[in-house]
């Protein structure tokens, strides 16, 4: 029964994920144009976009290579991969004793890398100058995603992400400051990991202001329906590990039933669509900052993410 | 088994002697095939019988040789540590032979004693043997360096290595001599103490440290490693570094016993993290393929040096399990770089050969003409990356976890030590992955941008066959971190301590009881399943084949007819690849600079933009070094402008003190 409650959730997490992530594309371009005082295009946009992208075939640059074929499947494949082992509605998944946060972290760097290596698949400038400025990106957010992972390891002994959501869930902890600096880092790393504003911005047209984007100059058909929908698989990954870690409330425990998996589903989406509208308000209210003043962006989140484990080391119990 | 490998010992010396009979067919012919083919079955049999030993039991006791110096025969010796080590050099000398056969036949001599070296000094069970060993590997690999020395470049590249190689020769000598014996055994029964052992943990770090790579001790290996023929970079930073590090963590783990201070661990530590960072950084900055390579290997020589000093830590915290999970890490990245290092500096060899440059500007495009290569390269750089499923990958993931448990050693100046290292090596394998993204992309995506380049053909049989073996392996190790773990259980317990148990669950690899674990095969099956789903489900809606056309390239028109290759400006350079990172860390860390020069409008002179980079420990250290040289060298002219007198007063004089300090050396 335990198994079967284990697999029959991770199965619905997975679908889940894979059908949110146009919604909150959709609903998050929506909700700006609505801010901005635009109709804007329905939240279900990106559907048919990308349903429309999917039936097409790709055209290839001359000189592309298999690179270019294969490295949308295996961005996505990866990226499926670590939204499948973020806990969702319920903990306990099947893939629970695997979900682990340095292993996501390495997952997303795979996709990372194949989208790289996309991008200077056909020797294009943008493509060039999109894979390093990317990889550029990375260096700085990394190190601050994983000494954020130190503070949870510390609080809850492990990295393994259903582990500090069962016990952040518990609430034994209370509110601790630690924490919320380190949510401030986890935000700041998921801006640049996403390529939101302030940090890139998903919907220029300006090739010289694009990073995510240049790379994907080339790709086309179902190409780019792929990497589309890694982009939006990313963007909820993200949303949904900063809900598992800072928002726990009402995810259903290990081996409940179905009562508090609906619950669940229902905090779940309503922690998703929070998070929608304050990144939406957020990049609303802000301007995207030069590229070189990122690292600077990016380092004040390294330091929070020491500050929030330097805190715990001083904090009685644990020192 | 001691025998054993004793005998392969002497194989590699006959094949040396054998390679100086200067007759001419054999000379012409036979002598490189014999020698290479000999030298790759030898290594093959170590690393059969090192693997051995450590799956089905180590032999006991020692191997006295019936000869040595004065004072008693040479010693050899297989432990875990030992035999883990001797598993590396059999495995990357029988890659890198089996490469070098493939191209012409140089070095004959120096290759199989520069192998016969390391193991000695892996197998070593003394003092003398140990330091006999590693210098036998500084000597063969400094002629394999100057190799061509017909170019004043590599004439000075092989200059520098043999500074720092007399450098560790002169450190290590006296880290063993102030042991206080030279056996092994006796040493672990009555390890050093006070202000003996703080010095050999000094003079330990220096003499190793040189030898491996470690910031600020680092300057030869970008040079070097572009010097020397690619199968001897391949083996000097696939193999030879790891003997260096063998010896750091033989001596101030194993013989400097558990007793030690836990501070220890800092200087470990911080060296280490200053190397992974420095590396990292600069194999972004390098346009030379082998120079970037090289760099990538004082990353990841500062990645185990950092594993090193937290199993210190740990130790003599007396977190077994945690410390246990530092050693694993330590040896099971020695292992995975150990390969992939050597697989990406044979990739550069084979790309050197076919596309007749090293220089990634020169380069472009050749996974149209060697995609097997290219297949390959792909595995290093993903393992060098780090990324999962491959080795490196495991191997920085018990890192990682060990460094989030840093935090156990109660002490908070430690907690922040580790909390600061785990940033900086997480920046470090992110800079990895920038710095191997460009390697490849460079080399082997977009176009060419050469005509040398263009004509690049495959490489051949041997050459691959070459590459395989550590690609192979690489994945192996990737998929079955586990596994590879128990090998080095043995070795873990010599670091660490008898009770110590490898961090394994299974197949995949844990961070200990309750914590979280990391299972390849979960991951691989997955990704593979993901992968068939979205083909299938894609490819159901979209059979069609992709379209060819010309690039989009935002719009930027079509090259006139005569560039057959598109126009070389419109795609990245090596410069420009490393641009964001070396304006975003560069100009702090490498004193890197860029200026940009604007003639005047209505000026026909082109705008030109000058970038580069300094090291600073090239900056801070041989100049203050020459001058002491200059300074000793000055001194020392004078005793040419003494009297037959003075001559000969001087003479006695040295004999009277040396025979004054064997009395007073007797009497103690």
């Amino acid at each position: 029964m335990l198994v079967l409650g284990a697999v029959l959730t991770q199965a619905l997490h997975v679908t889940l994920m894979l059908a949110a992530a146009p919604l909150v594309v959709g609903v998050i371009r929506w909700l700006k144009a609505r801010m901005q005082g635009r109709r804007g295009a329905s939240p279900l946009q990106p559907f048919r976009d990308l349903a429309k992208l999917c039936a097409k075939r790709p055209l290839l640059a001359e000189n592309a290579s298999l690179v270019s074929e294969a490295a949308p499947y295996l961005a996505l494949a990866a990226t499926l991969v670590a939204a499948a082992l973020v806990p969702g509605f319920a903990h306990g998944m099947a893939f629970a004793p695997a979900a682990d946060l340095v292993l996501v972290a390495g997952l997303l760097a795979l996709a990372r890398m194949a989208l790289a290596l996309a991008g200077m698949d056909a020797g294009t400038a943008f493509g060039g100058l999109g894979a390093a400025r990317e990889m550029s990106f990375a260096v700085f957010a990394e190190p601050a995603l994983l000494v954020s992972a130190l503070s949870f390891a510390i609080l809850a002994g492990s990295t393994n992400l259903d582990q500090i959501g069962a016990v952040f869930r518990d609430g034994a902890l209370g509110l601790r400051v630690s924490l919320g600096l380190a949510a401030v880092a986890m935000v700041a790393v998921a801006l640049a990991e996403n390529a939101r504003i302030p940090v890139d911005n998903p919907a220029t047209h300006l090739e010289l202001t694009m990073v995510h984007e240049a790379m994907l100059l080339e790709a086309s058909g179902r190409h780019l329906a792929l990497w589309e929908l890694q982009a939006a698989l990313k963007l909820t990954l993200w949303l949904a590990l900063v809900a598992a870690i800072f928002l726990p409330f009402g995810t259903a425990p290990a081996g409940s039933g179905p009562f508090a998996w609906l619950t669940g589903l229902l905090a779940w989406g309503a922690k998703m669509g929070g998070l929608c509208l304050a990144l939406a308000v957020f990049e609303g209210a802000i301007a995207k900052m030069r590229v070189f003043r990122v690292p600077e962006f990016l380092g004040a989140a390294l330091l929070l993410a020491l500050l929030a484990a330097a805190l715990l080391f001083v904090s009685t119990g644990f020192a | 088994m001691l025998t054993a490998i004793a005998l392969g010992l002497a194989l590699l010396g006959l094949l040396a002697l054998a390679a100086l009979v200067p007759t001419g067919r054999w000379a012409g012919h036979w002598a490189g095939p014999v020698v290479l083919g000999g030298s790759a079955l030898v290594s093959a049999g170590i690393a059969l019988l090192a693997g051995g030993a450590l799956a089905f039991g180590l032999p006991e006791g020692v191997l006295a040789l019936p000869f040595g110096p004065a004072w008693g025969g040479m010693r050899l010796a297989l432990d875990g540590l030992s035999a883990w080590f001797l598993l590396l050099l059999g495995l990357t000398g029988m890659a890198a032979s089996l490469f070098a056969l493939g191209g012409p036949a140089r070095g004959l001599v120096a290759w199989p004693l520069f192998l016969g070296g390391m193991v000695l000094a892996v197998l070593a069970a003394d003092g003398f043997t140990l330091i006999l060993g590693f210098e036998l590997m500084s000597l063969a690999s400094w002629v394999l360096v100057a190799l061509d020395h017909r170019e004043a470049g590599n004439r000075e590249a092989a200059r520098l290595y043999l500074v720092f190689a007399a450098l560790a020769g002169i450190c290590l000598v006296p880290a063993f001599g102030l042991l206080g014996a030279l056996d092994f055994a006796a040493i672990r029964a009555a390890p050093p103490e006070g202000w003996r052992a703080i010095a050999v943990l000094a003079l330990g770090l220096v003499g190793a440290g040189a030898k491996a790579g470690l910031v600020p001790l680092h300057l030869w290996l970008p040079l070097a490693h572009p010097a020397a023929p690619s199968p001897v970079s391949a083996l000097m930073s696939g193999a030879m570094t790891k003997v260096a590090l063998y010896v750091l963590a033989r001596l101030l783990l194993d013989l400097c016993g558990p007793l030690q201070p836990g501070w220890w661990g800092v200087p470990l530590l911080a060296a280490g993290a200053a190397s992974a960072l420095l590396g990292a950084l600069r194999a972004n900055l390098e346009e030379d393929a082998k120079a970037a390579l090289a760099c990538s290997t004082i990353e990841n020589v500062g990645l185990v040096t950092m594993a090193l000093g937290l199993a210190l830590l740990f130790r003599a915290a007396d977190l077994g399990p945690m410390a246990a999970l530092a050693a694993g890490a330590a040896l099971l990245h020695a292992m995975a770089h150990g390969l992939f290092k050597t697989l990406l500096f044979l990739v550069a060899g084979a790309v050197q050969h076919a596309a007749g440059s090293r220089r990634l500007d020169r380069l472009g495009g050749l996974i149209h003409a060697m995609p097997r290569t290219a297949v390959a390269a792909l595995v290093g750089i993903g393992a060098a990356a780090a990324l999962p499923p491959l080795s490196g990958f495991a191997s920085e993931w018990l890192l990682l976890q060990a460094l989030l448990g840093g935090w156990r050693l109660g002490e908070i100046g430690l907690q922040v030590a580790a909390a600061a290292a785990l940033a900086l090596a997480a920046m470090a394998a992110a800079l990895a992955a920038a710095a191997m993204l460009r390697l490849f992309g460079l080399a082997f995506l977009g176009r060419p941008r050469s005509p040398r380049g263009a004509g690049a053909r495959e490489a051949n049989r041997f050459e691959l066959a070459g590459m395989a073996v550590p690609a192979v392996l690489t994945l192996l190790i990737g998929l079955f971190p586990g596994l590879a773990l128990a090998l080095a259980a043995p070795g873990i317990r010599v670091l660490v301590g008898p009770a110590a148990m490898p961090p394994v669950v299974g197949l995949a690899i844990g961070a200990g009881e309750g914590h979280s674990a990391y299972a390849p095969l979960v991951v691989i099956l997955l990704l593979g399943l993901a992968l068939a789903l979205l083909w299938l489900a894609v490819r159901r809606r979209s059979p069609a084949t992709a379209e060819r056309g010309p690039a989009w390239n935002g719009g930027f028109i079509d090259p006139p007819p005569e560039f057959v290759f598109g126009d070389p400006l419109s795609q990245p350079s090596a410069a420009g690849m490393a641009q964001p990172l070396r304006r975003m860390l560069g100009g702090t860390l490498l004193a890197a600079r860029e200026a940009v020069t604007m003639p005047p409008p209505a000026d026909p002179r082109p705008a030109r933009l000058a970038s580069g980079f300094e090291d600073r420990a090239a900056l801070a250290l041989p100049v203050p070094a020459a001058r002491l040289g200059d300074a000793i060298a000055g001194q020392v002219e004078r005793l040419r402008g003494l009297t037959l007198r003075g001559s000969l007063s001087l003479g006695f004089a040295t004999l009277v003190g040396l025979l004054a300090l064997l009395a007073w050396l007797e009497r103690r």
